[in-house]
């Protein structure tokens, strides 16, 4: 049991204690920010698996966040407007229930990682960033530019989708939703990165010539932790989507790529709660030197330059020092 | 030729003008050390290359347990039994001794595609593992940090790792590359023991292990092979005197 133990299990208490609390003082509004921390959270433990553990710099993880948005958005407003979908040979129906919803983000944002990875890992370092950059704008640009779900102006569902047995509409029910999603998906990151899988995908980011001369084909692991990160990436998307009712192509913008790779550096690249911290101080900051300045982006590039410079473990690496292989 | 395990046949390999490797035909058979000499720039590391099977040659043929191995990409060979070590050590330096060897096992079982149970606990990864650990003396250090290992221990880790690939032939890269001489003798003496187990084709500078350890010398003088043969008819050969040892060999 180490300080970086005792500091995640502190983490998590505080996502349960401070809803909680604001349950008891009728605070909707903290609750909202809580959910946003926490969605945020689940689509940096996304790009945690490639980025912390395959060491892919992807600045396209926008698209996969967006295509999850979109997933919901689309099935969402068939849904509320009684259109199928497609209806052709078969017929497929608009939906609010969120399970489904969930399943589509996944499958098709991991499709979508699936095509980028097998173009884009040809290439590594920069030309690796700028080509999924590349992917991003394009994604960001068709969805700007396709009428039929509100191209520039984005899409807006009446209703926040369903789960069998929740009230949703509740803000904290629809939080534990968003809680039990992100707990799930660290608990599958920390058997991820012990798993064989997760040793072969650290030894291909590290020494990829060792891993083809024992048989393992590294761009081959590589490409399956993008896919699984765009899937999870994918499933916050969605969340974020029903906590707006809002999907637009700015969930799609470069910049978006680049505040979940912000909340991944700050919490701490590779750490199992980075993606946490990250995303819980990004909104802590958003709120309160939001409120001070419209500016406030100036500060949060101050602190981001000090975490870089000072902490090459982010925030979790400054309080409890640099990790140690686990085996 | 039933009893070559390894071989090559008419390599050809060309940079630009230069060409480095000129009709390479070499054999490996069971049971034996055969080691690649040659001054530097002479081709041995684009052979290597060539034979484990990140380099293409232009033309001629690899040859691997009878199978034209020649458009085998490196991890296919590798999981046929071709274990090999690297000139300059190929570790991951941020995981412990053990992960490395682990990982060598995991390649050669095959099934890396296994995403929720513990690498760690998989008994026979561990059996294997463990095993290649105790050949190569680094049981007690298992649980450190590949970077805080000296020179030496990282080149036994290397040929740990190869050991837990099932090896069918060794191709070893100056294995002996910065060890003293306290190192050396000790891994010669080790690699003399592995012959055993499956064939070593050892590119080697250390003359001293070179002569004490291989039953045949390729000589290899830009790009091309000058003679094979015994010890003895290496050291008698006028030609390799005056290309690479020198008058006091």
């Amino acid at each position: 049991m180490n300080r970086e133990w005792l500091l995640n299990a502190a983490l998590l208490a505080g996502l349960v204690v401070v809803p909680g609390w604001a349950v008891w003082a009728d605070e909707p509004f903290t609750i909202m920010l809580a959910t946003r921390a926490v969605i945020f959270a689940l689509a940096a433990a996304g790009l945690n698996i490639a980025l912390g553990l395959g060491g892919l710099v992807s600045l396209g993880h926008a698209v996969f966040f967006g295509i999850g948005g979109y997933a919901m958005g689309v099935l969402a407003s068939h849904a509320q407007n009684y259109t199928p979908l497609y209806d052709g040979v078969f017929t497929i129906q608009g939906t609010k229930s969120m399970p489904v919803i969930w399943l589509a983000a996944a499958v098709t944002s991991g499709l979508a990682a699936w095509l980028i990875g097998v173009l884009s890992l040809r290439t590594s370092g920069a030309y690796f960033i700028m080509i999924t950059l590349a992917f991003g704008q394009m994604a960001y640009f068709f969805a700007i530019s396709w009428p039929a779900y509100g191209g520039e102006d984005g899409l807006s569902i009446y209703v926040r989708n369903g789960f069998p047995g929740l009230n949703t509409l509740d803000p904290i029910q629809f939080y534990g939703l968003c809680l039990a999603w992100l707990c799930l998906v660290l608990w599958g990151y920390a058997r991820l990165r012990r798993s064989p899988f997760g040793l072969a995908l650290d030894s291909a980011r590290q020494v990829p010539d060792r891993v083809r001369a024992v048989g393992l084909d590294p761009r081959r692991l590589q490409l399956v932790a993008l896919v699984l990160s765009g899937a999870v990436t994918g499933l916050a998307g969605a969340l974020f989507a029903d906590l707006n009712r809002f999907v637009s192509p700015s969930m799609l913008s470069w910049q978006m790529s680049g505040e979940i790779i912000v909340f991944v550096i700050i919490g701490g690249v590779a750490r199992l709660f980075g993606p946490v911290a990250g995303a819980v101080f990004y909104v802590m900051m958003e709120h309160w030197l939001g409120g001070i300045s419209d500016y406030w982006q100036i500060f949060l590039g101050l602190v981001l330059l000090a975490v870089v410079l000072f902490g090459r473990g982010g925030l979790i690496g400054m309080i409890c020092g640099k990790g140690r292989p686990d085996a | 030729m039933p009893d070559s395990v390894l071989s090559t046949h008419e390599l050809h390999k060309a940079f630009g003008a230069l060409r480095a490797s000129e009709g390479i035909s070499i054999r490996l058979l069971h049971g034996e050390i055969h080691a690649i000499i040659g001054p530097n720039g002479a081709g041995k590391s684009t052979l290597i290359a060539q034979i484990c099977g990140s380099l293409r040659p232009d033309s001629g043929r690899v040859t691997f347990l009878g199978r034209d191995v020649t458009a085998l990409p490196t991890e296919a060979r590798a999981r046929m039994g071709l274990a090999r070590t690297f000139q300059t050590s190929a570790l991951a330096m941020d995981q412990t001794v053990m992960q490395n060897v682990l990982l060598g096992a995991l390649g050669a079982s095959g099934r890396p595609w296994r995403f929720l149970s513990r690498v760690a606990r998989d008994a026979g990864l561990r059996d294997t593992a463990e095993a290649a650990l105790l050949e190569t003396g680094l049981q007690d250090l298992a649980r450190l940090r590949t970077a805080e290992l000296s020179h030496g221990q990282r080149r036994q880790l290397e040929v740990a790792v190869a050991l837990t690939q099932a090896p069918r032939a060794f191709v070893m890269d100056e294995p002996m590359a910065g060890l003293g001489a306290e190192g050396s003798r000790h891994l010669t003496g080790f690699l003399d023991r592995l012959r055993t187990r499956a064939p070593i084709l050892l590119v080697e500078h250390d003359m001293d292990a070179v002569f004490a350890l291989a039953d045949r010398i390729t000589v290899l003088v830009y790009g091309r092979v000058i003679a094979t043969g015994s010890v003895e008819d290496i050291r008698a050969d006028p030609l390799v005197r005056d290309a690479y040892l020198g008058d006091g060999a």
